[in-house]
């Protein structure tokens, strides 16, 4: 009977394990499905590489370059911002700070990490926004900066939390060795608790930017939209996650359209599914 | 406990089915952002009046409550535009043939900032502007600065309307678009937020949005015609230059409940909230 249990209970369990999977690739077929209908009447180059997106005109125009171009622009810009505080605040924590502190500034990162997009969102339209305009004296304030500065925040958790773990996981008798070598508390960090930790810092760096690039909400109330592509920070821009939340109301089932925001689809998958290949990647690297 | 709360779960979502399947009492409305607060409205007034009977009104775009009717998600669909041949031809495949109601007219209204010394335009550089080839506001008699161009996003039947009366004039064979430079704001309210906040803004939007926090322009249909602000009376007397119909569409004929809440929409009593909420009644 015992037995019988246990039988029933590892066989319950491979199934979860395996629905993950199963899931996952179901999803990827159906995109696919979906999204390569698009190419039967669009050039594949003329959707990666065209300049105009009309989605909805006789003819459409189907060019998503102004799109991936307005999507890296403000994954850069928050990874520039979010990457160095971040990677600072792992090593507060896990090297410098005081325990008391330490518990509290852990506390605060897993609250960033729990307000929900749409929150920060808004909070970013009524405060951020006003201020990117006028500081840098801009027509609008809706720019692709103001998108970078939300969206570090929420990259922010997830790199500090994971940088902060691969700095924890470095062997205290490196740490211990430098110091009694005559190294100062500094020379440590620097030298070496970070080329040490550096493939996991780098993964937590890789995670965070995937969060980045598919964040929907956020991007689409403060980045203003404009389907051109950006010349500098401080234009609008529109990413691929917000032109598939904005149209995919709209798009007629099976027209053009529909298939098109899925060939967006398959583009975003690619691209976070090379982010996570290189995090893995990075990972595993540390622990050989 | 947990195989009672799951037993629980599993109850509540078969009764939730049985009610959507039998109690037919509730009628579900979706679809232009323009009409949602005028779809509240009546909702409100049925509701209290009929208390036995719910209505559920939802906005999201005409585009998203058309497409809702076909896949037969909603009762209702409010739209600010007609229905397109290519969604018809899709509903008629599913079993659905829309029916369409004409409710109220709404006149469109193209908003700046108060700051903003220009207070005219004519249809023809209203068009230039929102098309990127006018992108400062001197040439238009405002001061030196660039343009900042609001529109509503793809979803939206009053894209659809400004894009093909105002840009295109109406022509069928026109190509012009809204300038990509042009900022898509998710709702109209997100658009009257920042004309508000933002000298340099234009924008449209049905006059229902209109506040003191922005001025409406007034718009001739030419140079030599007379520039007329967007007020109620000019709409019904067709002066104000861009104004539209705004359906309900309905899955065959309305019969039943769906019926009962249209007919009150048309009485004296529905077409008198239109009125309230800064809309245009029909049959006058």
């Amino acid at each position: 009977m015992r037995k019988f249990k246990e039988f029933i209970i590892e066989k319950l369990i491979l199934i979860c394990g395996l629905a993950s999977v199963f899931f996952v690739i179901l999803i990827f077929l159906f995109l696919l499905k979906e999204g390569m209908s698009i190419f039967k009447t669009v050039n594949p180059a003329k959707f990666l590489f065209g300049k105009n997106w009309y989605p909805i005109s006789e003819p459409g125009q189907f060019g998503i370059l102004p799109l991936i171009s307005g999507s890296l622009l403000v994954t850069l810009g928050a990874a520039i911002i979010s990457i160095p505080i971040g990677v600072a605040c792992a090593i507060y924590i896990a090297e410098v700070a005081p325990l008391k502190i330490k518990e509290i500034l852990k506390a605060g990162i897993e609250l960033l990490a729990a307000i929900p997009s749409v929150v920060l969102g808004f909070i970013g339209m009524v405060t951020l926004v006003p201020w990117v305009k006028n500081i840098f004296h801009l027509p609008t304030g809706l720019t692709a900066l103001s998108g970078s500065i939300m969206l570090a925040f929420m990259a922010m958790p997830t790199i500090v939390s994971i940088a902060e773990d691969a700095l924890y996981s470095v062997p205290k008798s490196y740490k211990e060795g430098a110091l009694a070598l005559g190294a100062t508390h500094w020379q440590t960090i620097w030298r070496v608790m970070l080329p040490a930790g550096s493939s996991g810092i780098l993964a937590a760096v890789m995670l965070g930017i995937g969060r980045v690039i598919g964040e929907t909400m956020a991007v689409m109330m403060i980045t203003g939209n404009a389907a051109l592509i950006p010349h500098s920070i401080l234009q609008p821009v529109r990413t691929l996650t917000a032109t598939i939340a904005a149209e995919m109301g709209e798009a007629v089932v099976g027209s053009e359209h529909y298939f098109a925001l899925f060939a967006i689809g398959i583009v975003l998958f690619v691209i976070s599914f090379m982010i996570n290949v290189s995090a893995d990647l990075f990972l595993h690297r540390e622990r050989q | 406990m947990f195989k009672k709360g799951l037993f629980l779960a599993i109850a509540v979502l078969f009764l939730n089915n049985a009610f959507a399947a039998s109690g037919r009492n509730s009628i579900q409305i979706k679809g232009s952002d323009t009409m949602v607060n005028l779809g509240q409205a009546w909702a409100e007034k049925y509701t209290e009046k009929n208390p036995a009977e719910f209505v559920a009104v939802t906005g999201g775009g005409s585009g998203t409550g058309l497409s809702s009717l076909i896949s037969g998600t909603c009762d209702i669909a409010m739209s600010s535009r007609n229905i397109k041949d290519k969604e018809i031809a899709l509903a008629k495949q599913k079993g659905i043939n829309p029916y369409e109601i004409k409710v109220a007219l709404d006149g469109l209204a193209v908003v700046v900032n108060p700051k903003n010394p220009v207070s005219k335009l004519t249809i023809g550089q209203l068009a230039q502007i929102f098309t990127g080839k006018i992108n400062n506001w001197k040439e238009v008699g405002g001061q030196d600065a660039k343009i900042v161009i609001l529109s509503r996003e793809v979803n939206s039947g009053t894209h659809v309307y400004f894009k093909e009366h105002v840009l295109r004039r109406g022509d069928p064979n026109s190509k012009e678009e809204f300038a990509p430079s042009a900022l898509l704001l998710s709702s109209s309210q997100a658009i009257a937020d920042e004309v508000a906040n933002n000298p340099l803004a234009i924008g449209y939007y049905g006059m229902g949005y209109i506040s003191a926090k922005q001025k409406p322009i007034l718009v001739a249909g030419d140079e030599k015609s007379e520039y007329i602000a967007p007020t109620i009376e000019n709409v019904v007397s067709g002066k104000y230059p861009i104004s539209r119909p705004l359906f309900l569409y309905t899955n065959g004929e309305p019969a039943g409940l769906v019926k009962k809440f249209v007919d009150f929409i048309l009485s004296k009593e529905g077409q008198d909230i239109v009125l309230a909420t800064d809309f245009v009644p029909i049959n006058k």
